[in-house]
Formats: structure tokens, C-alpha cells, sequence
């Protein structure tokens, strides 16, 4: 709890979490977060915090707070249809051991 | 993503979550940000990320002093690639934290006014060129030893942190070592810098650790909770092993009459460190805790108006943004 003025102003500077592609050919990866006062500011500075090392070709920031997230808990019913369906994996179907290239 | 676990269940209610949250540990899985955590667990966590972020901030501070300094152009430039590493990983722990529910602007308050605290390690001073390479040689080896296992520890977004990290305190050890290595093949008074770092920064480093096993209070449940996977003692012995034969190749003494190899357990007996030194260093009468606080401080104030200005142009672009597309 801090009632200066100064980290009132600090406090302004919104969370942005940092995606990079790693490499062309893979997805970007959720990799931390940080704080900035704008968009390319958060750009700049995911540069500079994630990719010191040729760690990315490409990088996303995104408002924190502009990020819609499912529930926290993994047992909730939300992800219930995808687990009572088994006939969506291949291995829920019989095929003769002898039946090539299936 | 940063949503806190603000909502504290009924009595009734939290039998289930904390099953859910033992059986999650005990399969050696991890815990993330959104998940239902016991309170200390989060707490414990939160201490310790925040005090090693403090660690990598106002470590940046002993080295950071030899970069104008630096004898050529070469040695400058890993320097400062290395001071600037130290930074990067002050904010990734910070980033960790921050998943936890707390706000970083608010931690380093807590580090400028002295609430939370920072490795023992950084408030000792560097009194030449080769205390560099024995920074980087000791205590990046001994962050090594620590931050290793950390790379499994049970909370995600840490271990996450940690594995970032490890990557990169490899080139720390190795510039540190490297340097070493150059003044040895020096002149005589640069053998003799290199043995005062060395005599200077051995039994600190060995203090990293923290104190012994039987006298440190929140060990157990940090390792039950698998946040910590080794005992203080374990790493510090796991420390001392690994670094005797690279002195005998450095060709350097380090200062304990006691190390020896012990045939028998397989590894090295050593002396004790001076726990009362540790304490003393620990409670802010270390040779630099005020030089060190005050400099963090008198950096976050100085640097308040151009945090200010950003914050201004920002919300000055959003304006004009908002009335182009009004117009
Ligand atoms: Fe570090
Ligand atoms: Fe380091």
C-alpha cells in the first residue's frame, strides 16, 4: 500500500503480456509479461526483455486486461464436451493389424 | 496472465480445492495462476520471488560499477551484456510475482523502504577488476547451483522464469571464469588481484545459500510444497564439489584450511561459514546495504519524471487517437 504520487503515476502503466515466434514455422508462445505506457512501448521493451538472443522473429503484446480467459478450474464443465467424445481419436476405431498405411 | 486468486472459499468448500491442490503436487504437476492455492503457499511464493527479483535488480549495482572502468572495449561490452542479463531477470521474476496477484510498482516500494530483502551477496563491495570475474565465477555459479533445480519448482510461471534464466547465467560464469583465467596468465600482481577476490568473496558465496538446515524456519514447507527441491546445506555442498577442481585449474587457493577431498562420503569436507556475519549483513549492517539501498532509491526517484512523461505522451496520443476517429 503506497500512497505516493509517484506509484500512482507507475501504477498507470498498464500490464501487457509478450507472445514471440520463436522461428518461422512455429506458433507465438506466451513468454511473460511487463508494464508500458503505450503499445509501442511494450513493443520495444519485449524486444529488449524476451528477445536479447535472437529468442524471436516475431513478437504480440496485448492489454492484460483486454485478454478473455476460461475459468480457473480445469474440472469445470466448460471442457466437459471434449472429453466424453472418444470417437474423435483415432484409436477409438478397430482396424485388422494387416491393413497398411492406416 | 495475471488474475489473482482473490476469492477465499467457505470452510466447507475448501476441503475439496486443497485435495484437488495436494494430489496436483504430489503428481509432480504444476500450479498455475488461476488455480486455488493455500494461502501460505502463495505467500511463501510471493516472498521468494520478490526477494530474488530484488536480488537481480540490486545486483546489477557491485558489477555495475566496473563498466566505465572495464580494461578494453571487449571486456565492456560483456559487462554490460551481463549487468543488462541481470536486469532482464530482475523483470522476469517480477513478471512471476505479478501472477500472483501482487503489484510490482508496489514490491519495489517495499524493496526501497526496506520491507523486503535481497541476496547478502550484493552488499559487499568490488574493490578491482578481478572481483568481476570472481562474481561471475562464485556467486553466478552459486545462482547456477540454486536456480537449477527451480527449473521444476511446483508454481509455473517460476519454473517458467527460472529456465530463462539458467539459460543465460551460463555465459555470466563463463565470461567470469574466462577473465580469471586471462589475469592468471598475467603478471604476478595480477595473480595476486585474483587471489584477494577470490580471499574476499569465498566464504560470502558460501553464505548464498542461506543458513544451515537446522536453522532455517520456512525450508520444510517450501519443500514440501516443492517451491524449493534442495535443502540449503545440499546445494552449498553441491556448490563447494563443483568448484574445487576449477580452482586447482585456475590455479588459485580457496581460503578454508579445512576443504578436503573425503574419500569416503565422495565429496568435499569444508569449514563453516561465520553465520554471525551473515546475520549481521542479512540485518543491513553489511559493508554496502546503504550505499546499495540508497542508490536503488535515489534511481527510481530520478527516474519517476520520465515514467511521468511516457504516461503523459500516452494518454496525450490516446486523445487524439480518440478524436481523429470522432472526426
Ligand atoms: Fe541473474
Ligand atoms: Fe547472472
Amino acid at each position: 500500500m503506497s500512497t505516493t504520487g509517484d506509484s500512482t503515476t507507475r501504477a498507470e502503466w498498464p500490464l501487457y503480456e509478450v507472445f514471440v515466434r520463436g522461428k518461422r514455422g512455429l506458433n507465438h508462445v506466451h513468454v511473460g509479461s511487463l508494464h508500458a505506457a503505450d503499445d509501442r512501448m511494450a513493443l520495444t521493451h519485449a524486444r529488449d526483455l524476451y528477445t536479447r538472443r535472437n529468442e524471436g522473429v516475431s513478437i504480440w503484446v496485448v492489454r492484460s486486461e483486454h485478454i478473455t480467459a476460461s475459468t480457473r478450474d480445469e474440472k469445470d464443465p466448460f471442457f466437459s464436451p471434449s472429453a466424453d467424445k472418444v470417437y474423435r481419436h483415432p484409436t477409438f476405431y478397430d482396424i485388422p493389424e494387416d491393413v497398411p498405411h492406416i | 496472465m495475471t488474475t489473482p486468486n482473490a476469492t477465499v472459499p467457505a470452510e466447507g468448500a475448501q476441503k475439496p480445492l486443497q485435495e484437488h491442490f495436494d494430489a496436483t503436487i504430489a503428481r509432480d504437476q504444476r500450479i498455475e495462476p488461476r488455480d486455488w492455492m493455500p494461502e501460505g503457499y502463495r505467500r511463501t511464493l510471493v516472498r521468494q520471488i520478490a526477494q530474488h527479483a530484488h536480488s537481480e535488480i540490486i545486483g546489477m549495482q557491485p558489477e555495475g560499477e566496473w563498466i566505465t572502468r572495464a580494461p578494453s572495449l571487449r571486456r565492456k561490452a560483456i559487462l554490460f551484456a551481463k549487468v543488462q542479463d541481470e536486469a532482464g531477470h530482475g523483470l522476469y521474476l517480477y513478471s512471476a510475482a505479478e501472477t500472483l496477484g501482487v503489484d510490482r510498482a508496489d514490491l519495489t516500494q517495499r524493496l526501497i523502504e526496506g520491507r523486503q530483502k535481497y541476496s547478502s551477496i550484493f552488499n559487499y563491495p568490488t574493490l578491482s577488476f578481478a572481483d568481476v570475474g570472481v562474481i561471475g565465477w562464485f556467486v553466478d555459479g552459486a545462482a547456477i547451483c540454486n536456480q537449477v533445480p527451480l527449473c521444476r519448482s511446483s508454481y509455473g510461471p517460476y519454473a517458467r522464469a527460472m529456465v530463462r534464466i539458467c539459460k543465460e547465467e551460463s555465459f555470466h560464469q563463463r565470461q567470469g571464469y574466462e577473465l580469471l583465467m586471462t589475469m592468471m596468465r598475467g603478471t604476478e600482481a595480477q595473480r595476486e588481484m585474483v587471489q584477494d577476490a577470490v580471499d574476499r568473496w569465498w566464504w560470502p558465496s558460501l553464505m548464498m545459500f542461506g543458513p544451515p538446515d537446522g536453522d532455517s524456519p520456512n525450508s520444510a514447507a517450501s519443500m514440501a510444497w516443492k517451491i524449493k527441491r534442495h535443502s540449503n546445506d545440499e546445494l552449498r555442498r553441491r556448490f563447494v564439489d563443483m568448484t574445487v577442481p576449477q580452482a586447482d585449474k585456475l590455479g588459485v587457493t580457496l581460503p578454508d584450511p579445512e576443504l578436503r577431498w573425503n574419500p569416503e562420503r565422495g565429496r568435499h569436507d569444508f569449514g563453516t561459514p561465520d553465520w554471525s556475519e551473515l546475520q549481521r549483513v542479512i540485518s543491513g549492517d553489511g559493508p554496502c546495504n546503504s550505499e546499495r539501498m540508497e542508490r536503488r532509491r535515489s534511481a527510481h526517484e530520478e527516474g519517476a519524471w520520465v515514467r511521468e512523461a511516457a504516461t503523459a505522451h500516452a494518454a496525450k496520443q490516446a486523445a487524439r487517437a480518440e478524436e481523429g476517429a470522432v472526426a
